[in-house]
Formats: structure tokens, C-alpha cells, sequence
């Protein structure tokens, strides 16, 4: 055998244990297509039978009324522009305060799901479980509960992203506070201060930045929220979206998802520009 | 120590010392509305947003405190959670799984090419580019509620929609990060693998693949934990899944077979969170996180 042949078999062998690893894992995968679409009914031949009501859907939303398209009347097009820009300024406030809401409770408790700065453990763990249980609850959930409770309207909507921005926002803001340098730390409790003095003066100003910046991260994220909590009564612009694809006002639809998508652009590339130059910030100096 | 004190030349020392601290750091020692002006004002800002806000929503004090209660009542009828015809919700919580899978698995397999398309060098032109950079925006920006909606109108009611929709919003989220792990990919394997005398096929097998392929796994993983969480609430609007049992629950107000609902929600995500770290891990190595 020459060197090359050694080579080849080494590789060969090599290759094997991956291969048939690769090869297992795809069967597994294969199987578990299979069972999912007989459990979800996909039928190929439905598909490509209504798939013309798919293209003539999306034709009749950019189409008015009279037959014409949606461009070449933008006043018809937008004919409630005023109501529909009242209810996308209530889905950004609602989205605001419910951010702005999630994010002081998150603030108030991320230091005490730190291990780093809270020495009780149980109090950790406690703390720990319930941001996991308000950011594994989906806020439609909430959404669905607390109209029940607090009736229609866009309160249960903020409650519902205060209480889960809570979850998501905590637990990205105790991963932060766990990686912080611990020599501020260490001088502020050398010094004699107190658990508020070690959280105020050693670990908020490495940390001010990170949390502001995914503050508005969970604000784009909740601006989308905001606009379908409305299917389930909770306020905002989705309501009125229901309504009228439930009615077929094909126009309406085409203009108020150019709102909702246009505001949500918007929001993104605002805040996008705001968390880079806070991460900035936080870089240089 | 206390003689020294109370000595009054030591006194005089001390507060000598303070004011020459005090001119050497000048810049500490401005009263707080000067140096953090900026910040009081955007404070004030904020909360009077947040003001104008909670009395623009109706966010009454008489509004919470009767829908806390409420919400106290209904918590104690939620317990205990009652597992009553849990055949049926084992079925629907199934069916959302599969949901998310199909959704998640088709969504991956049509976006590998187009990430191509989207990807600055390896688009075709400039135009197409910019185009398919678009259409994931798009695709993104419309709400996998919404999604789900419009497919209700082409293939009826039931699950089949909502994998549609899943579909609709994976494939721009995959396009638009596939087209950027395209974009960050290496050059220099490729040039290694060629100049070795291999093909242009070998190249994109040897060089380019081994690159893309861990981060798109984990995107696709990752994508697959939130999409079992869409899964479950997309029934709400009729599209398949445990969401139609949940909304259908809390409109009859069976609250405890509801809460029984939601821990099957909870313990499931929790699972395939649990299970998609341990395929990352084995896919891509410890070091890749």
C-alpha cells in the first residue's frame, strides 16, 4: 500500500462514524416530516389548486374598488388615513409604555437574579423562574387572559408586553450584570456601602448603556406585538386590521399593512441608529 | 487616633487638603442638573410620555385595581389545572409542533438559494440584490398573524395555513441572515481548495459549506424554538394548533382546563428549547457558541 492508499482509508474511516451519524439523523428528520404533515393536513393538490386564490388575493389588495390600482388613487387608497393614524400613534404608545413598564420591573429585578450581586441564592432561583415564566408565556396569552379580566381595550394590551418584556428584557439584563467588572464592586463594599450604594455606583454605570440599548431592541420588538394584539381585543391597530379582512375590504388591508410595515421600518432604523451610538459610546470612552 | 482628631491644626490640614482635591478635579464636583442636564431632561421627557400615555390608553387606577382582582379570582379558578381530555390536547399540541417543523424545515430549504440572490458577492446584479434584500424585508414585516389570515382565504381553515404562514415569515427572516453568513463567509478556503487543482463544485463543497453550514443550522434551530412559541398562538385566529383549544377555553372560561393548556405550553417550549441547545451543541461544537 503507498501513502496515498493509507491516506484514502484513513479519511474513509474517518469519515464513516460522521456519515452514518449525518445519515441517522436525516431518517430521524424524515420521519418526523412525514408524521407533521400528515398531523397538519398539508395537501400538495389543495396547494396548487388555490394557490391562483393566493396571486388573485394579493391582485385585488393593491386593486380599489372601481377596478384600479391602489397607486393611481392614493387619497381613495388612504380615505381614512385620520382614523388609521390615531390607531397606529395608540399601537406605538401602547408599545411604549408597555416597554417602558417592562423595563423598570426588568431593572428592578435583574439584579436580584444575579448571582454576582445577590448573594441569596433562593432569592436568585425565585427570581430567576418567574422572568423564565413571563417570557415563556406567549403575550398573546397574556393578551387573552387579561382582556377577560381588565376587559377590551389597550390596558391588557400593555399589561400583556409589560409583563413579557419583563421576562425577555430581565434576563438579558442579569446576563449583562453577571459579566461586569467586579473591582468597582469590591471598592464600593470595601468602602462600607450598602447593597443599594454596590448596585448605584458600581454596577448601573458599566451596565446604563447595554440596558437602554436592549430597551429599544424589546420596543421594535413590541411595536410588532402591538399591531396583532388588537386580533384578541387588546387594543392598537389590529382590531380594525381583523376587521377588515374579515369583511374582504380588499383596499383597506393593501393600506393599512403599508402603514403598519412603513411605521415598523421606521421604528427599526430609528433605533437601530440610537443602540449603535450607545454601544458607541459605551466603546470609547 | 481620636487625639489627632480633635486637633485642630490636623482639622485645619484635612479641610485643606479637601479643597485642593476639589480644585485638582473641578469636573467632579458640578452639581448634578449641570453635568447630567441631558439625561434630567430626557427623563422628564419619558415619563411625561409615559403620563400622557397611561391617560390617552384609559389606564384608570379604578381600571387596574378592579382588573386585579378579577384576575386574582380568576388565578384561584384556574387551580387545579384539570388534564381533561388531554388526548385532544396532546394532538393539538402535536399538531403545533409540526407546524413549527414544516414551517421552520420549508422556509430553510427555499431560502438557502435565495440567499444567494440577496448576498453581495454572489448576487447576479446589483438589481437583484436589492430586490430579493426587499422582498425579505416585506415578507418580515407583515406579522405571522397576519400571514395566517390571508392563507385562511386560500387553503380554508386548519393547520395547513398556519405552516403556510410560518413559511411566509421564516423565509425572510432565513433570507436575510442566510445572504448575510453568505456575505461574511471567507474567501480563502475556496482559493486554497482551487488551487489545489479542485473544481468549482470541490470549492463551494470544501470551501464555502463547511463555513455557512453551522451558522445556518443554528439560525435554523433557533428559529424552530420561536416558531413552536408562534405555533401555539396562531390557532387563535383559526390556523391550526393548540391556540384554537386555548382561545376556545378562555371565551367559555373553562380556566382550569386552560391553565392545564398553558403548563402543556410552558413544559413543551421548555423541551424544544432544552433539545435544540443539545443539537447545537453536537452540531457545531461548544467553541461556535
Amino acid at each position: 500500500m503507498n501513502s496515498l492508499e493509507l491516506h484514502t482509508a484513513a479519511y474513509a474511516q474517518a469519515t464513516a462514524l460522521k456519515r452514518r451519524q449525518l445519515v441517522l439523523g436525516l431518517l430521524v428528520l424524515l420521519v418526523c416530516v412525514l408524521l407533521s404533515g400528515h398531523i397538519t393536513e398539508i395537501s400538495f393538490s389543495k396547494f396548487f389548486n388555490n394557490i391562483g386564490a393566493f396571486t388573485s388575493y394579493i391582485g385585488r389588495i393593491v386593486h380599489l374598488e372601481n377596478g384600479q390600482s391602489v397607486l393611481s388613487n392614493p387619497a381613495e387608497w388612504f380615505w381614512g388615513w385620520k382614523k388609521w393614524l390615531a390607531l397606529m400613534g395608540e399601537t406605538l404608545l401602547m408599545a411604549y409604555v408597555g416597554t417602558l413598564l417592562g423595563a423598570a420591573a426588568a431593572l428592578a429585578l435583574c439584579f436580584l437574579a444575579s448571582k454576582n450581586v445577590t448573594a441569596n441564592t433562593t432569592v436568585v432561583f425565585i427570581t430567576r423562574r418567574f422572568l423564565e415564566f413571563s417570557r415563556t408565556v406567549p403575550e398573546m396569552v397574556f393578551a387573552l387572559i387579561f382582556v377577560v379580566a381588565f376587559s377590551l381595550g389597550p390596558l391588557p394590551g400593555i399589561l400583556a408586553l409589560a409583563i413579557h418584556s419583563t421576562g425577555a428584557l430581565g434576563k438579558l439584563f442579569a446576563e449583562v450584570v453577571e459579566n461586569i467588572d467586579m473591582k468597582p464592586v469590591d471598592g464600593v463594599v470595601s468602602t462600607g456601602g450598602s447593597w443599594l450604594h454596590k448596585v448605584r455606583f458600581a454596577v448601573l454605570p458599566q451596565v446604563a448603556s447595554n440596558f437602554a440599548s436592549y430597551a429599544l431592541l424589546r420596543f421594535e420588538i413590541n411595536v410588532r406585538g402591538a399591531a396583532v394584539l388588537g386580533f384578541v381585543g387588546a387594543g392598537g391597530i389590529g382590531q380594525t386590521l381583523l376587521e377588515v379582512i374579515r369583511k374582504f375590504y380588499y383596499a383597506d388591508i393593501s393600506a393599512l399593512l403599508v402603514m403598519i410595515i412603513a411605521t415598523v421600518m421606521l421604528i427599526d432604523a430609528v433605533t437601530e441608529r440610537v443602540r449603535h451610538k450607545l454601544l458607541g459610546q459605551e466603546r470609547s470612552s | 487616633m481620636s487625639s489627632t482628631e480633635t486637633s485642630p491644626s490636623h482639622a485645619s490640614a484635612i479641610a485643606q487638603r479637601h479643597e485642593a482635591l476639589r480644585a485638582q478635579h473641578a469636573a467632579l464636583f458640578v452639581p448634578v442638573y449641570e453635568s447630567h442636564w441631558r439625561a434630567i431632561i430626557g427623563f422628564i421627557l419619558a415619563m411625561g410620555l409615559l403620563f400622557y400615555g397611561l391617560l390617552n390608553l384609559d389606564v384608570t387606577f379604578a381600571r387596574l385595581y378592579g382588573g386585579l382582582g378579577e384576575l386574582g379570582s380568576m388565578v384561584m379558578r384556574m387551580l387545579p389545572p384539570d388534564p381533561d381530555r388531554f388526548n385532544v390536547y396532546l394532538y393539538a399540541m402535536l399538531e403545533t409542533l409540526g407546524i413549527a417543523l414544516l414551517g421552520t424545515l420549508s422556509a430553510a430549504i427555499v431560502a438557502f438559494p435565495l440567499g444567494f440572490l440577496a448576498a453581495r458577492n454572489t448576487t447576479l446584479n446589483r438589481l437583484v440584490q436589492f430586490m430579493s434584500r426587499r422582498s425579505f424585508d416585506t415578507l418580515r414585516g407583515v406579522d405571522i398573524l397576519i400571514w395566517a389570515l390571508i392563507w385562511i382565504n386560500v387553503v380554508g381553515l386548519g393547520p395547513f395555513a398556519g405552516v403556510l404562514a410560518l413559511f411566509m415569515s421564516d423565509l425572510g427572516i432565513f433570507g436575510k441572515l442566510f445572504s448575510e453568513a453568505i456575505e461574511a463567509a471567507d474567501n480563502k478556503p475556496v482559493e486554497g481548495v482551487l488551487s489545489t487543482g479542485g473544481s468549482s463544485t470541490a470549492s463551494v463543497r470544501f470551501g464555502v459549506l463547511p463555513q455557512l453550514m453551522p451558522v445556518m443550522l443554528s439560525q435554523v434551530l433557533y428559529a424552530f424554538e420561536s416558531n413552536t412559541r408562534s405555533a401555539s398562538i396562531i390557532g387563535i385566529v383559526g390556523a391550526g394548533g393548540i391556540g384554537l383549544i386555548l382561545s376556545e377555553q378562555i371565551r367559555t372560561l373553562e380556566l382550569q382546563q386552560m391553565s392545564f393548556v398553558i403548563l402543556m405550553i410552558l413544559v413543551t417550549v421548555s423541551l424544544i428549547d432544552y433539545l435544540c441547545s443539545k443539537l447545537r451543541f453536537a452540531i457545531i461544537g461548544k467553541s461556535a457558541l
